[in-house]
This record gives C-alpha cells, structure tokens and sequence, in this order.
C-alpha cells in the first residue's frame, strides 16, 4: 500500500513541475493547468489510500470513514467555485489575499491536529517532528491572519491607509524573535503544552501587527510574500507528515512567493530587507516635505480635445493603473482601442510590474476586455518606443508615470523604474482629481508642457470619449 | 534522523526547480501564477485528509475535517479561477498576426 501510495505522489509531483512549465508562455498555459489538474487528482487519489485511513475503513466500513472528507470535500468544492466563478476580474487581489488564509489556516490545522495526536494522547512526539510542526503553525497562524488583513486591507472592510504606532518595527520584531524562541524551546521540550499553543497563537497576532501598517499600493508585495509564507506552511506540513509531495508542492509555492516579491520590490525602488521588515511607514515622512510643492498650473482638456488628440494619432500607448480598475474602465479602453484600430492607429499597453495591487493585475483585467496579449507590453520592452509615440494615454495610474523618479534624486521614488509617458509627443492622462498618487508627491507629468488632464472617472470620460469618435 | 535529511534535500531541489521553472514565466502571466500555485498548494489537503480520514482521535478529526474544506476552496476555486483567467488571454486575430511576423 505504501508503495502504491508513493507511486502515486511520484506521478503528482512530476505532473505539477510538468504544468508548472506551461505557464511559462501564454499558448501553453493552459495545457499546463490540466496537467496540474491530472496531479492533483493523483496526489488525492494517493492519500485516501493512506495506510492509517485504510486501517480505519478496515474497522468502521467505507461511510464511517469517508464521511467527513465527502462532505468537506464537497462544501468546499461549492464554495470555491461560487467564489471563482461569480468573483469580477477587478477583485482578483482579494480573492488571492483571501485563498491564501484558507491555505494558511488549513496548514495551522493540520499541525495543531497533528501535535494532539502524537503529543496529547500518544505522548512520544520527536524533536524533528516538532520542529516541522512548530514551522508549520508558524507560517500557517501568519499567512492567515496576515492575509486576512490584506483582504480586509483590499476590499475596504479595512482602512487601506497604513495604521502606524511608535516603535512599530522593533517590537513587530521582538516579537517575531520572541515567537522564534518559543518555537525553539517547544523543540527541546515536546510536551510542554503550554508553549506549543503559545507557538501556535503567537504568529496569529504577528500576522495582523505585520500587515497593519502596510498601505495599499504596497500590497503586491505583502501578497507575493504571504504567497511564499503559505508555500512553506504546505512544505513543514510535508516535513511533519513525511510526505514528500507536500514537500515540493510547498517548496514551489514558497519560490514562486519569493521570485514574484523580488519582481515587486525591484519595481518599486526598494531593496528585499527593507520589503521583508515592513519599513513601510517610513515613505510619509520624507513626502510630506516633496508634497509642498504646486502653484504651478495644469493644462485641462475637455473630452472632445481628448477624443481629437487620439482621433489624429498614429500610434497611441496606454499607460493603466489601479484607477483603471477601481473605475471598471478596462471594457471601454478596449472599445476605444477597436474603434481607433479600424483607424489606422497603433494601439499598444504599457504594463508597469507594480500597476493594480497585485503582480500582472492589468494584464488580467486587459485580457478580460479582449484586448489581445500580444499588444500587452511589459516596461522593458515598450520604454523605449515612448519617445516614438503620438499619444500616451495615462488611465488611472500615476506614480508609475512620474518623471521625477528618472530625474530627482529627492523625490522619496528616485530610482524606481518608471514609463516614459512624459517622452510622448503629448500625454492625456485621465484623472479623478489632482489628489496626488499613493507615494503622496506631486507628478510633474501633470505640469509637462505636453501634457492635458481630463478629469473625471475614468469610465465616463472614456465612453464619452468612444461616443465622440464613433 | 534519515528521513529529515531526505526530506531537506527533496525541499532544496524542489525550491531550485521551481525557482528555475517560475523565473520564466512572464510577468503577463503572474496573475494566473499566483492563483496556479495557491491551487497547488491547496496540497496540504493531502495531509488534511489524512488527519480528517484515519479518526486518530475526535479532535484531529474535527481540526482535519475544518482543514479540507479550506483546502479544498483552495484546490478546486484556485484551478477554476486560473481556467477562468487563462481563457481570456486571446492571441490577436489570424491576419493582425501575420501582419505582425512579417
């Protein structure tokens, strides 16, 4: 049976790393996905056969043992289909944020369940397995209610605003250091109780703490990192059952957390330390000084001059944000694109790595509108071409778009990779109101002698402006 | 003392392969990654079965119990979801393509 069993989660493994690699180009991602798919129906098929679920249906019968993995089985598949299948495309980072507790809470579960077995009734639990499971409640309790925070942070339930009190990294810190040395002195001594459910509830308030005083254009990062936090939950699960299928699920998991958050923090200008510390909170106080500026006058366009400026363009590039997504704009930047392609006009996307909340958030909701994937560019690729294009089209992004990051050694995102949407022969960026972007500065692309600003939600201005050009 | 170190290895390959395996994956598709791997990690349902399956004892049968239904939102919302975004990515119609090869 144990062999069977391994045969099993052999093939589940292989199928997953196999679908893995198909997500690495668009035409073959989903081929990938079935794969994945096909392993994971053999990794469940390998675990009800497990050897001590066997000996049970040997004694209690087929319903007795299996009754409550159905009927779990089943509530949970209604549930996270109702979830994926009603969700809207905009809402895709909460819905991340939100899988990623489920992940976390089920890994915390499992340990705690885990510990009563072999500690609370049989009373030989081994230090190696301790340390596994203590790993285990440790980034489960952290992933859970730290994305729970993230989720809340997201849809609004929470100000998205970062909450910030005094000494605020040193004792998140401490505090982690503390949870760490609990966790070490739970390994020594397995039966103390007291501190494993002590390791259990610490990371639950860290989790909360951590992400607290993260504001909400940071959020890619938190989420990549709850990503790989969740990743090695499901790998110390795999350590504490033995299970190597776990292991390497997690493992994946854990990387593809870590690479995505390496993306997002090069993206935006900060080193991994400072991401992975939570130093957040420190942008404030160096823009409070760079917001001062203004008096200076933006050129205003009305949306007839915005639908001539396209109307006459050969080549147009869209710079989107979050905006685009909070407005629901993305249908109707793919009408405007049909209607100025029938034209004769070039239409291509700028996708900066930190637009939306989430790694690849525009390129998902730009997909949604059936705009074609070969027309979504990433920064390297496009930057260049700016200074070539007619009309730069900003909808609802704005930091991603700020010269001063190229240029000014104070502003507090001098450094960061930007869009050269200031190189364009002229800009019209779409704006809700001279609010400034999340860095809290001042865009000098609003003041640019190329530039107009149209404001207004983003979706009303463009339909107004699809109907003046259709 | 064995079997951790195994384990330990198949953890280290496994985080390199993934690593190598995810590095190219554009980032036009990372959305879709994040909800890929969440599927996947949707795994600790092995183990949540287990302990859900094997009635160690009322507890863990419970806490397990509690843990499949997560693990399972995960599993089957995550692959759903990754199908739903995977099916919007459309390649440009057949002539703007050649046109573009050209």
């Amino acid at each position: 049976m144990v062999d069977q069993v391994e045969t099993l989660y052999l093939i589940a493994s292989f199928l997953f790393i196999l679908g893995l690699r198909g997500l690495t180009a668009a035409h073959t991602a989903r081929r990938g996905l079935i794969l994945a798919e096909l392993g994971m129906v053999f990794a469940i098929w390998g675990t009800v056969i497990h050897p001590d679920i066997m000996a049970h249906l040997e004694i209690a019968g087929f319903f007795q043992t299996y009754k409550w993995i159905l009927l779990t089985f089943f509530i949970g598949s209604a549930i996270g289909i109702a979830i994926s299948a009603l969700i809207p495309m905009t809402r895709m980072p909460e819905r991340i944020a939100l899988s990623h507790a489920f992940g976390g809470l089920a890994a915390a579960l499992v340990g705690v369940s885990e510990y009563y077995r072999e500690q609370v009734i049989a009373g030989h639990m081994d230090h190696t397995t301790m340390a596994a499971i203590g790993f285990e409640v440790l980034f489960g309790g952290l992933t859970f209610t730290g994305s729970l925070m993230a989720f809340g942070k997201l849809s609004g339930l929470i100000p998205g605003r970062n909450i910030t009190w005094p000494l605020q990294n040193q004792s998140n810190i401490l505090m982690f250091g503390g949870t760490f040395v609990l966790l070490v002195a739970v390994t020594i001594d397995p039966s103390n109780q007291v501190l494993f459910y002590a390791v259990a509830a610490m990371p639950l308030l860290l989790g909360i703490l951590f992400v607290a005083p993260i504001g909400g254009a940071d959020m890619p990062v938190v989420i990549t990192l709850l990503n790989s936090y969740a990743g090695l939950a499901a790998s110390a699960t795999g350590f504490a059952l033995n299970n190597n299928v776990l292991i390497i699920a997690g493992a994946i998991d854990g990387a593809s957390g870590f690479i995505l958050s390496v993306v997002m923090s090069k993206a935006m200008n900060r080193s991994f330390r400072n991401v992975l510390f939570g130093a957040f909170g420190k942008v404030d106080e160096e823009d409070a000084a760079m917001a001062a500026s203004g008096g200076e006058r933006v050129q205003e366009a009305s949306v007839g001059d915005a639908a001539m400026l396209l109307s006459g363009a050969g080549s147009v590039i869209v710079c989107p944000g979050y905006g685009m997504a909070v407005a629901q704009a993305q249908h109707v930047v793919g009408e405007l694109a049909e209607i100025l392609e029938a034209n004769g006009t070039q239409v291509r996307y700028a996708i900066h790595p930190v637009a939306g909340r989430m790694p690849g958030h525009m390129n998902v909701l730009l997909a949604e509108a059936k705009i074609p994937y070969t027309s979504l560019m990433e920064l390297e690729e496009i930057n260049d071409d700016f200074k070539n294009a007619d009309v730069a089209l900003v909808v609802g992004a704005n930091d991603v778009v700020n010269p001063a990051a190229k240029h000014n050694p104070a502003s507090s995102i001098y450094g960061m990779p930007v869009l050269n949407a200031d190189l364009a022969r002229s800009c019209i960026v779409l704006k809700r109101s001279m609010r400034p972007g999340f860095a809290g500065i001042e865009n000098e692309l609003f003041f640019a002698p190329n530039t107009v600003l149209t404001f207004g939600d983003a979706k009303d201005t463009l339909t107004k402006v699809v109907e003046a050009l259709s | 003392m064995l079997e951790i170190f195994l384990g330990l290895y198949i953890f280290m390959l496994a985080a390199f392969v993934g690593y190598g395996v995810i590095k190219g994956v554009p980032a036009l598709l990372h959305t879709p990654l994040m909800a890929f791997t969440n599927a996947i990690s949707g795994i600790s349902l092995v183990g949540s079965l287990v302990a859900a399956g094997a009635h160690y004892n009322n507890v863990s049968t419970v806490l397990g119990a509690i843990a499949v239904l997560c693990a399972t939102i995960n599993v089957v919302g995550g692959f759903w979801i990754t199908d739903r975004m995977l099916r919007m990515f459309k390649k440009q119609d057949p002539k703007a393509d050649a046109a573009g090869d050209a």
